[in-house]
C-alpha cells in the first residue's frame, strides 16, 4: 500500500458517485473531441489555402454566375498566371443522400491553378483530354469505391440537360491525391465544356474563377484591377485571396469558431462548478478520517497532495475515456461525412489541450478542497482525540 | 531510557480558551512527570480538561503558557510540520470510536502509520502481522472496518497504535462504546502490552473499572491533579 492506495479508494469509496461524475467530465471531454473535430473539418479550407491563389465570385455572392467572358478578360489582367473557372454541378451517386461534391471545371488551367494536386501523368493527360472523363479525388473514389476506367452517371440536383435528364456519364479517367495531405481531395472534376453543352439553362457562366498570380504580394493590386475592370456592370466582381474566400464561406454557417468555443466554455464551467462541489462534499465528509491521518503524523502538506491528486485522477479517469470515444466516433463518423467535411477528425494538437484541460479541471476542482483537508484541525474534527 | 526515567514532564502548562469575550481556564500551573513504562488513567467531570491535556500530550494542541517535555526536549514549540513527524515516531493514538479508515482492511488500516517510515514493503507487512497478532487479529487481516465488532475494530486500532512501536500509548476512551466483558479485554491487552513490551500508556476514561487496570489514577478536577494511590 501507498499515498496511491489511498487515493484510488478515496476516490471510488462511494462508486456511484465516482461513476457519475466520471460520466459528466466524459461527457465533456467528448463534446469537446466532438466540437474540436468539426472545428478541424471547418478550418481546413483555410489552412490548405495558397497564398498566391484569388478567387473572384459575382459581388451579390457565389451563387449568382458570372458571364463566360470574364474567363479571358481576367487574363488580361497585369500580374495574373492562370485564371481557372468553375461551376458548382451539384452532383450525387444513384441516391440524393450519396452526396458528391462536384464541380465542372476546364481541367487544363484548373489543374494549373492547384498544383498540390498530384496526377499520375498519364491519368492527367487523359482527364485533360477525354471531353466526358472525370477526374476524382483519392477520399471520394475510396468512399465510393471507385477506379479509374469505370463509367459512372453523375446525377445534378441543380442542372439539367437539353434533353430532360439531370444525369451526366463519367468515365473516371483520373485519380488525384494531394501532396502534402493539408488539401481535401473529397470531390469530383468534370469537363466544364461537356457540362456547358448539354445544359437546359444558365449556359457560359461560371460560379467561381481562382486565379493564381505572379507575385502573392501583388495580390492586393491584382483584386481591386479585377473588381475595377466589372465595376458598373450586371455582374460585378468580388475578388479575395483564397483563404478569405473559403473563410467567408464558412461563416455562412456562422462563426463556427465561437460557437465552439461558447459551447466548450459552457459545457467546462458547468463540470467545473459540479466536480468542484462534490469534491467540497466529498472531503467534508471525510474530516474525520484526514484528521486521524494527521494525528497518525501525515503532514499537511501531503494530504494536500493526495486530495488534489485525487481530483486529477478523477479528472483524467473521464477525460482519457471521453477524448477516446471522441476519437472513436470521429474515426466512425469521419467516413460518413467525408462527402461534406473530409478533415473531420481529432488531431495531436486537440488531444494535447485535452490533457492540459483535464489538468486544469483536476487542479482547479482540487485546490478548494485540498486546501480544506490540510486545514484540518485534528482538535476539532475529532471532538476529542 | 530505563523503566523509572521521566518520559513526560509538564512545567507549569495552562490552557486557556476564548469563547467570545470570556476567557475559560481549563487549568493553571500544572506540573506533573510521566515516567517511561507508566500506565496511568487520567479521570475527572466532564469540562475538567482530560481530552486537552492528552491533546497536549500528543502533540495536537498547544499549551497557553508553561512546557510539555518529552524525553527531556521541548515538543510544544515545534511546527506543525515537525510535530506531525515526532508524532509519528513517539506517539500511538487509540480512539474511543475506533477510527479505522472504512475503505482499507484491518491489514491496510494498522499499516498506515508505516507509510511514514521508510521500512520495505516486506518489512511493513512482517510488522502488520506481527501487530495483528498480538492483538488477536491475525485471522482478521483482510475483513474491513464494516465486517468487524466493535472490539475487533478497537483490537485492529490498537495494532494500528503499536505497529510502528511508538514510546507512548494515548488512548481517549478506550472502552467508551463496548460491553464490559469486550473493554476488559481491551483493557488486558493494554496491560499486556504495557508490562510485556514496556508501552508507557496514557488513557483517558470515566470508567473507574477501566481506570482500576492502570497503574496509576490521576483525577483532574478543577485544574489540579490528585493522585489516587494503587496497591
Amino acid at each position: 500500500m501507498n499515498d496511491a492506495t489511498l487515493v484510488r479508494k478515496n476516490l471510488f469509496r462511494k462508486r456511484l458517485r465516482a461513476v457519475l461524475l466520471t460520466i459528466s467530465i466524459l461527457i465533456a471531454f467528448l463534446i469537446y473531441g466532438m466540437l474540436g473535430a468539426m472545428q478541424n473539418a471547418f478550418s481546413m479550407g483555410t489552412e490548405g489555402a495558397a497564398q498566391d491563389r484569388l478567387v473572384t465570385v459575382n459581388r451579390i455572392n457565389f451563387t449568382v454566375a458570372l458571364p463566360y467572358a470574364y474567363w479571358d478578360r481576367i487574363q488580361q489582367v497585369e500580374g495574373v498566371r492562370t485564371v481557372a473557372p468553375a461551376s458548382w454541378f451539384g452532383g450525387y451517386y444513384q441516391e440524393p443522400q450519396n452526396f458528391v461534391q462536384s464541380f465542372a471545371v476546364d481541367p487544363e488551367t484548373y489543374i494549373e491553378a492547384y498544383p498540390e494536386l498530384v496526377f499520375q501523368e498519364d491519368q492527367r493527360l487523359a482527364f485533360i483530354e477525354g471531353r466526358t472523363c472525370a477526374a476524382v479525388g483519392q477520399a471520394l473514389a475510396t468512399q465510393y469505391g471507385w477506379s479509374v476506367g469505370e463509367r459512372i452517371p453523375l446525377m445534378s440536383n441543380i442542372w439539367q440537360q437539353q434533353d430532360g435528364s439531370q444525369a451526366w456519364e463519367l468515365d473516371i479517367c483520373a485519380i488525384f491525391d494531394d501532396a502534402d495531405g493539408t488539401y481535401p481531395t473529397n470531390y469530383l472534376m468534370l469537363h466544364y465544356e461537356y457540362f456547358n453543352e448539354s445544359l437546359l439553362f444558365g449556359r457560359d457562366s461560371f460560379h467561381w474563377i481562382a486565379i493564381t498570380t505572379e507575385d502573392p504580394s501583388q495580390n492586393d493590386r491584382i483584386s481591386r484591377d479585377i473588381d475595377e475592370l466589372f465595376a458598373n456592370s450586371p455582374a460585378e466582381t468580388s475578388t479575395t485571396t483564397e483563404a478569405a474566400f473559403n473563410a467567408a464561406f464558412m461563416e455562412q454557417f456562422g462563426n463556427i469558431g465561437l460557437i465552439l468555443t461558447w459551447v466548450i466554455g459552457a459545457a467546462f464551467a458547468t463540470i467545473l462548478m459540479i466536480v468542484g462541489t462534490t469534491m467540497v462534499m466529498a472531503v467534508n465528509e471525510r474530516t474525520r478520517e484526514i484528521a486521524v491521518l494527521k494525528t497518525l503524523g501525515f503532514t499537511a502538506p501531503r494530504i494536500f497532495r493526495m486530495v488534489l491528486w485525487e481530483a486529477l485522477l478523477l479528472s483524467f479517469i473521464g477525460g482519457l475515456i471521453g477524448l477516446g470515444l471522441a476519437a472513436l466516433a470521429a474515426q466512425g463518423a469521419s467516413a460518413a461525412l467525408a462527402g461534406f467535411l473530409p478533415s473531420f477528425g481529432l488531431t495531436w494538437t486537440n488531444a494535447l489541450t485535452a490533457i492540459a484541460f483535464m489538468v486544469a479541471l483536476g487542479l482547479i476542482t482540487g485546490v478548494l478542497p485540498a486546501w480544506n483537508a490540510m486545514r484540518v484541525r485534528i482538535s476539532e474534527a475529532l471532538g476529542k482525540i | 531510557m530505563n523503566a523509572t526515567s521521566p518520559l513526560y514532564e509538564l512545567k507549569d502548562l495552562s490552557k486557556r480558551y476564548t469563547r467570545g469575550k470570556e476567557t475559560v481556564t481549563i487549568f493553571d500551573a500544572l506540573d506533573m512527570t510521566i515516567n517511561t513504562g507508566d500506565f496511568i488513567a487520567i479521570m475527572g467531570p466532564s469540562g475538567s480538561g482530560k481530552t486537552t491535556l492528552l491533546n497536549l500530550l500528543g502533540g495536537i494542541d498547544r499549551p497557553s503558557s508553561g512546557e510539555v517535555l518529552f524525553e527531556g526536549q521541548r515538543i510544544d514549540n515545534l511546527s506543525q510540520g515537525k510535530l506531525a513527524k515526532w508524532r509519528a515516531a513517539n506517539a500511538g493514538f487509540i480512539f474511543q470510536f475506533y477510527n479505522l479508515m472504512p475503505t482499507l482492511t484491518a491489514a491496510q488500516n494498522v499499516e498506515l502509520p508505516l507509510l511514514l517510515t521508510s521500512l520495505s514493503g516486506k518489512a511493513r507487512k512482517d510488522r502488520v502481522k506481527t501487530a495483528l497478532e498480538i492483538v488477536g487479529m491475525g485471522e482478521r487481516a483482510r475483513h474491513r472496518p464494516g465486517q468487524l465488532s466493535g472490539g475487533q475494530q478497537q483490537r485492529v486500532a490498537i495494532a494500528r497504535a503499536i505497529v510502528a512501536d511508538p514510546k507512548v500509548l494515548l488512548a481517549d476512551e478506550p472502552t467508551g462504546d463496548l460491553d464490559r466483558t469486550t473493554a476488559d479485554e481491551i483493557l488486558e491487552t493494554l496491560q499486556l502490552l504495557n508490562a510485556e513490551m514496556g508501552k508507557t500508556i496514557i488513557m483517558v476514561t470515566h470508567d473507574p473499572a477501566a481506570a482500576s487496570h492502570a497503574k496509576r489514577e490521576l483525577h483532574l478536577n478543577k485544574g489540579r491533579f490528585e493522585e489516587k494511590g494503587k496497591a
